[in-house]
């Protein structure tokens, strides 16, 4: 469980996060939607602890994420990440990129991290492209290669930083399949996305962000037909 | 004009050995030259982009020293600079140190550039994996890094073994040192030089290949 | 009266004015190959471009050789072939001419990166609006390539004017035979050797910032 209290970020002078409260529980699927700069992707940051908070406290599974004597690199083993930009390394192959973290940071063997990467990669579409170097793959399939670079640490929590955001349009498609794939795992998830389709069908809960502020929180349904504050109903009048 | 001269071509072929044995001094000091300064040049690449201030200005001062004064510049700065403190170098030291700095230098700059060539976003992705620092440099940011650097390197190793032909100012006995002293004692400058000139040629050319074929084992992406 | 002159002897104001006629010495040098070495070197250049088996085969080849061969034995390798031949040149005139070719061989790789910057296409445009092969080289191909590959022309001629203290193994005196000359006598070479790289940093530095301004007024 990741349970988040009274958080504020700040980067430099401008406040980014105004005190955020939010747990999400195990199984999951939670979608954050709101502008450009509300801080919804900044949140997630401060969760996997890649950066630091000015207050509050953010726990996974009951460890404080920020805390000094917390092993930040073994709880990261937790959360997978994906980014807007996929970021894949451009010189390693599929296989490599997915098999190298439980390699070195797990301390795999060497057979056996490269099954697991064989493994996920077929989980996410992408057995044909095993030995492939990222240069030759679409931004769709990078997307889906960071995908399945995550999943290969078995983590129990997925944070997605819109990840479709960056795609050309007919790619967004098989990115979304493949977060889709996953939630009906049963993979607990936090989603910051524009994509209110998958939002709305895909979530258990879906928050809206407005400037540092979560304005509000609650089923779909509840979000996208009954909202019960004005901004939320505005934001989506806007975007439809 | 009187062209009176007959060239003699034969007692520089009987030196030959001891010219290409000089090449091989010239080959090592350029490489040892290299090594030392990838090293500090890293050091000084990252100096420069994040260390203290006044080590950051330490650095600032021996990179633009490098790139802007001669090289000769910089060997009679270990040759005789050093000499007033009373530090009287070899002159295979004199040489060794003076190509280092000037590698270190430049090396500096190219290695700067490639590590704002790498989005940091990288790293980003290589720490949300749970890679250590330490990790996340030697297995993602470095690899990519010396890719980037790797021509530039090449190149510098060429314009090293070019530059160690200066050690027959300090009276080093390197390719250019040999020949001079082959030459003047039997005065036959030109045909010695000219050799030297195609010896030169040879290595440098060398290098090259071998480094093309390396870089197409090493980069298959 | 004339002070008494001892071989040693500290550095004084007169030695000063000594390293200052080097450094004209050296800029003269400077000055004179890269602006010969730049002419050459776009001539070259231009043939590299426009006729790339022929010219790849015979001047690229020759300048190529330039570039892989140390500055200071083409120096020496030349000068004492003027001398074989006859031909009396001064150490000074053989630095030029020397330090001149060898300038033109990396100009040359410059200007081809410049003439070739400029794409087919945008030549084409030229061509097609009536302009004359001349024409479209003078209006079109130099304004545009000059701009791309001026920093890389400036790199090539501050790096020529740090080579021109190699003509000092000629005996020419510039600046660092000169600064070599009163470390001997002076016996203070930290002092010299500070003074010479100021002279250096003197002549380098507003060549850099002169391009960097160019630079910036180019962009806007």
């Amino acid at each position: 469980m990741i349970e988040i209290k009274e958080l504020h970020k700040y980067f430099g002078d401008l406040h980014v996060l105004k005190g955020i409260d939010l747990n999400v529980e195990k199984g999951e699927v939670l979608s954050i939607i709101g502008a450009s700069g509300s801080g919804k992707s900044t949140l997630l940051y401060c969760i996997n602890g890649l950066e630091a908070i000015q207050k509050g406290e953010v726990k996974v599974d009951g460890v404080s994420v920020h805390a000094k004597e917390t092993n930040l690199n073994k709880l990261r083993t937790k959360m997978g990440m994906v980014f807007q930009q996929w970021n894949s390394f451009p010189h390693l192959t599929a296989l490599e990129n997915v098999a190298l973290a439980p390699r070195i940071v797990k301390g795999r063997s060497k057979a056996e991290s490269r099954e697991i990467a064989r493994a996920q990669l077929e989980h996410v579409g992408l057995n044909d492209k095993i030995d492939v170097y990222p240069s030759a793959l679409s931004g769709g399939q990078q997307q889906r290669l960071a995908i399945a670079r995550a999943l290969a640490m078995e983590p129990e929590y997925m944070l997605f930083d819109e990840a479709t955001s960056a795609l050309d349009p007919e790619l967004v498609g098989e990115v979304l399949d493949t977060m889709r794939l996953l939630a009906e795992e049963g993979m607990t998830m936090i989603c910051v996305t524009h994509e209110m389709g998958f939002a709305r069908d895909v979530s258990d809960r879906v928050a809206y962000f407005h400037e540092g502020v979560m304005e509000e929180i609650g089923p779909p349904d509840q979000i996208f037909n009954n909202q019960k504050s004005e901004r939320t109903a505005k934001f989506l009048a806007n975007v439809r | 004009m009187n062209f009176d001269y007959t060239f003699h071509w034969r007692p520089v072929f009987r030196k030959l050995p001891e010219l290409l044995e000089a090449s091989l001094v010239t080959l090592q000091v350029s490489v040892l030259s290299m090594i030392i300064g990838i090293a500090i040049g890293l050091v000084l690449a990252l100096l420069r982009i994040g260390g203290p201030k006044p080590l950051a200005w330490v650095a600032s001062g021996w990179i633009e020293t490098a790139r802007n004064t001669p090289a000769l510049f910089q060997l009679f700065f270990f040759s005789f600079g050093l000499g007033a403190f009373g530090l009287n170098l070899t002159p295979y030291l004199i040489v060794l140190m003076g190509l280092s700095f000037n590698n270190a230098g430049y090396l500096a700059e190219n290695f700067r550039g490639g590590f704002q060539a790498v989005p940091d976003t990288q790293l980003r992705a290589a720490r949300s994996l749970g890679m250590s620092s330490a990790q996340a440099y030697i297995r993602i940011i470095i690899p990519q890094v010396f890719r980037i650097v790797y021509h530039p390197l090449t190149n510098q190793l060429v314009w090293a073994v070019l530059m160690s032909s200066l050690a027959m100012i300090v009276g080093f006995r390197e390719l250019a040192g040999e020949t001079q002293a082959q030459a003047f004692k039997t005065f036959r400058i030109f045909e010695y030089f000219a050799v030297a000139a195609l010896i030169y040629y040879v290595m440098v050319k060398l290098i090259l290949g071998i480094s093309r074929l390396l870089a197409w084992r090493l980069f298959r992406y | 009266m004339n002070e008494p002159i001892s071989f040693f002897s500290g550095f004084g104001p007169k030695d000063l004015w000594y390293l200052a006629q080097a450094a004209w010495q050296t800029l003269l040098i400077s000055v004179l190959s890269i602006s010969a070495g730049t002419v050459m070197g776009i001539f070259f250049g231009w043939i590299l471009s426009e006729s790339k088996v022929v010219g790849s085969i015979t001047i690229g080849f020759v300048l190529d050789a330039f570039r892989s061969v140390p500055l200071i034995i083409q120096l020496v390798l030349f000068y004492n072939l003027f001398n074989v031949i006859g031909l009396a040149v001064s150490p000074f005139t053989a630095g030029v001419i020397i330090l001149g070719v060898y300038t033109s061989a990396l100009v040359a790789n410059v200007a081809r990166g410049g003439i070739e910057s400029v794409g087919k296409p945008m030549r084409r445009a030229g061509r097609s609006l009536g302009l004359s092969y001349f024409q479209t080289m003078r209006h079109v191909v130099w304004p545009i390539g000059l701009r791309a590959v001026f920093p890389s022309w400036v790199g090539v001629a501050l790096g020529v004017l740090k080579d021109s203290a190699l003509v000092s193994v000629l005996g020419h005196p510039e600046l660092l035979k000169v600064a070599r000359d009163l470390i001997t006598r002076t016996q203070q070479p930290l002092l010299v050797l500070a003074v010479a790289g100021a002279f250096y940093f003197a002549l380098s530095f507003p060549i850099s910032r002169y391009a960097a301004h160019l630079e910036r007024k180019w962009q806007s």
